[in-house]
């Protein structure tokens, strides 16, 4: 077990080399860089700069250097933990991200748990009353969740916050406690803004979660082992909970691990539709701008965390499924 | 013989149907028959004819949303408290949860997929113990090694620990018993409990259940399709087409003397040990259960059909002591009884 977790780690080493190498090309891949955008951006706003100027800047951000040793460069600080100034922003990106790192973690942990709270009770009842009314509804809102765009959720929910509850809905807070200390108040006021995103995040998540656990349990329940477990008289509740649902919830274990990357990334158009001070507008920012240090460690963030996640659902599904082995 | 003291299970009349959009099959169809405490009786018959779903009924477990008790009743006489009405109690009601698991368990065909492939057998045989006896998960876990060892499972400590897919046929068939007896039931339905296991490893367990039997006193109600297998451990023996009764007697009676033309081609197509003989097995084949024929059930296949099974469904006529067939066949010679075949 020990050594099948070290070996694994040492897989991840070569894995993100190479997963660096790849970011740091397509980062690089687009005609020009920081500085050719920061040229443009300030000749649309009609003002020159001097071609002199424009050395100058890409020398300073060492631009000049040949694409080899701006990758070592980038990539031996990154390993030390440096991941470099965002352009942009004028600061270092380990304090932007980590900026609104708590939050994003914060909307999206709680999107999982709503996923999950929300999805399995559902799921059960659409299982072992399949076909009935309660099915339908259930099935045909899934349909809803899982096709209606989250943007629009956001602009609906939002509509709806603002007309018939007078609160503006977007951000996290409301204007009197956005810089205000912690304090009780300011928490209930957080809670309040909170669910909007959860809703409008979780939503899809939560149909497309129904679809396969119902799926899943029909399969389950018609097995043999429900039988047995029925056949000593535990209450049905329990036959279902402890038998086929632990059965089926096995495949979406594994799946826990995948969700760390996303836990960081949050929702770009959701975010950038409710405002929400969340990681995931600053890496459509950076995209944009070509804000290479930024973008770049951002990915490389990411990618460590699928590695790091695909290990830990691995290690998950090991956990709850006495048939997988360690190899 | 009709003494109620000696009764354990009473099913008389029982009517177990099913929906379905083809129409409905009447799985169970009039069954009567009871069980004394400690005994054994047999269920024969071809696959379909309706054995599991006998059994199901009397666990109230019949298969939803499609089955249905509809009429008959069910009388279990275990209880210190007095008799019980199955049929009256809800199917996943308290009532009906304290009987199953701790009065009556069963035992299932297929040990490969009858356990649930994520626990131990430890943590499934400790299950009924904890719920039904309150013991707490150290004490359970001692029933269940103890268990494990009462259906000769050797090595039981590290054995309680394994999970379903480390054990072999015979041995998950072993500890499906052991998990069916952990709460001492009066009653064992064993539902073809060898049919899927290898023919030295069915003797092994047929023994096991005789020994246990004489070790814990439960009745057993012991279906199959094998009257090899039941003549081995039944004094009575029940044989079942298409729902129904059609002879019931002695295991001697029926092996030796059996007189109902179903009977007589089941136990013509047992295989005979030294015997170079091809096998027979009965002429035609089991009616669809949505268009049965009129009259006799069997009458499309029985060699000594006459008119009048054609039309008419026969009563069970007495043919022996003990011994009643539901033939034409026996209607001269002999009365009609009414009265519930039993052991
Ligand atoms: N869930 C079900 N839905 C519809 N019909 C069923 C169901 N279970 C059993 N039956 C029908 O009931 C009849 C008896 O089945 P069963 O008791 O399982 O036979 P066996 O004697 O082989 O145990 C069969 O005709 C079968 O088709
Ligand atoms: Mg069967």
């Amino acid at each position: 077990m020990l050594t099948y977790v070290a070996r694994r780690c040492l897989f991840m080493v070569p894995t993100l080399l190479v997963i660096s190498f790849l970011t740091f090309v397509i980062i690089e891949l687009p005609p020009g860089d920081y500085v050719t955008s920061y040229v443009q951006s300030l000749e649309a706003r009609g003002m020159e700069i001097s071609r002199q100027q424009v050395e100058l800047l890409r020398m300073r951000y060492g631009l000049d250097l040949p694409f080899h040793q701006r990758y070592v460069k980038w990539l031996s600080n990154l390993v030390q933990g440096d991941m470099g100034h965002s352009f942009t922003y004028g600061e270092p990106v380990r304090k932007l991200i980590a900026e609104r790192l708590p939050m994003t973690m914060v909307i999206s942990v709680s999107t999982i748990f709503f996923t999950w709270i929300v999805a399995i009770p559902i799921s059960i009842y659409s299982a072992v009353k399949k076909y009935t009314l309660g099915d339908y509804v259930f099935t045909f809102a899934g349909f809803i969740g899982l096709s209606i765009p989250n943007f629009f959720l956001a602009i609906i929910l939002m509509y709806i916050g603002y007309r018939y509850f007078g609160v503006s809905m977007g951000g996290l807070f409301s204007r009197e406690y956005l810089l205000a200390p912690w304090s009780w108040g300011r928490f209930v006021d957080l809670l309040s803004h909170l669910w909007v995103p959860i809703v409008v995040i979780g939503t899809a998540g939560t149909a497309g979660m129904i679809r396969v656990l119902r799926a899943t349990l029909l399969d389950e329940l018609g097995r043999d082992y429900v039988r047995t477990a029925r056949s000593k008289g535990i209450k049905e509740i329990q036959v279902l909970i402890r038998h086929p649902l632990r059965v089926a919830i096995n495949p979406l274990i594994s799946t826990i691990g995948w969700l760390l990357p996303t836990v960081i990334s949050g929702e770009v158009i959701t975010s950038q539709v409710l405002s929400l001070p969340t990681t995931g507008p600053l890496l459509l920012g950076a995209l944009l701008n070509q804000d290479m240090y930024l973008a770049g460690s951002f990915v490389m963030l990411l990618s460590f965390l699928t590695v790091i996640g695909t290990l830990i659902s691995d290690l998950a599904l090991a956990l709850v499924d006495p048939r997988i082995r360690y190899t | 013989m009709n003494d109620n003291s000696k009764r354990l299970l009473d099913v008389q009349g029982l009517k177990t149907y099913f929906q379905t959009e083809q129409g409905t099959v009447r799985a169970v169809d009039d069954m009567s028959f009871w069980v004394a405490p400690g005994r054994t009786l047999g269920i024969v018959g071809e696959s379909g004819c309706g054995k599991s779903i006998t059994a199901l009924s009397i666990m109230h477990m019949v298969p939803q949303p499609r089955g249905r008790i509809v009429g008959g009743s069910i009388t279990y006489y275990g209880r210190e408290e007095g008799p019980v009405e199955i049929t009256a109690l809800k199917p996943h009601g308290p009532a009906m949860r304290e009987l199953r698991g701790r009065h009556m368990a069963m035992i299932f065909q297929e040990p490969m997929t009858s356990l649930t492939p994520v626990y131990t057998i430890g943590q499934q045989i400790m299950e009924a113990v904890v719920h039904h006896e309150g013991l707490d998960k150290q004490a359970g876990k001692e029933r269940a090694v103890a268990m494990l060892e009462k259906v000769g499972i050797s090595a039981p400590r590290q054995r309680v620990d394994e999970y379903p897919y480390q054990l072999s046929g015979g041995m998950r068939q072993r500890a499906m018993i052991a998990m069916a007896l952990s709460c001492s039931p009066q009653l064992l339905l064993a539902d073809e409990p060898t049919t899927a296991l290898d023919v030295t490893i069915q003797a092994q367990i047929i023994d096991l259940l005789l020994d246990l039997q004489q070790d814990l006193g439960m009745a057993i109600i012991l279906i199959t399709h094998d009257l090899g297998v039941i003549g081995e451990m039944a004094e009575r023996v029940l044989v079942m087409y298409m729902g129904k009764v059609v002879e019931f007697g002695s295991a001697d009676a029926v092996f030796y003397r059996a007189k109902h033309p179903y009977t007589v081609g089941l136990l013509a197509s047992i295989p005979q040990i030294g015997e170079d003989k091809r096998l027979v097995s009965i002429e035609g084949s089991v009616p669809s259960p949505y268009n049965l024929p009129r009259g006799c059930y069997f009458h499309t296949r029985c060699p000594h059909v006459m008119p009048r099974c054609r039309e008419d469904e026969p009563p069970s006529f007495a043919v022996g002591e003990g011994h009643e067939a539901k033939c034409w066949l026996f209607a001269e010679k002999e009365g009609e009884v009414h009265a519930p075949v039993s052991n």
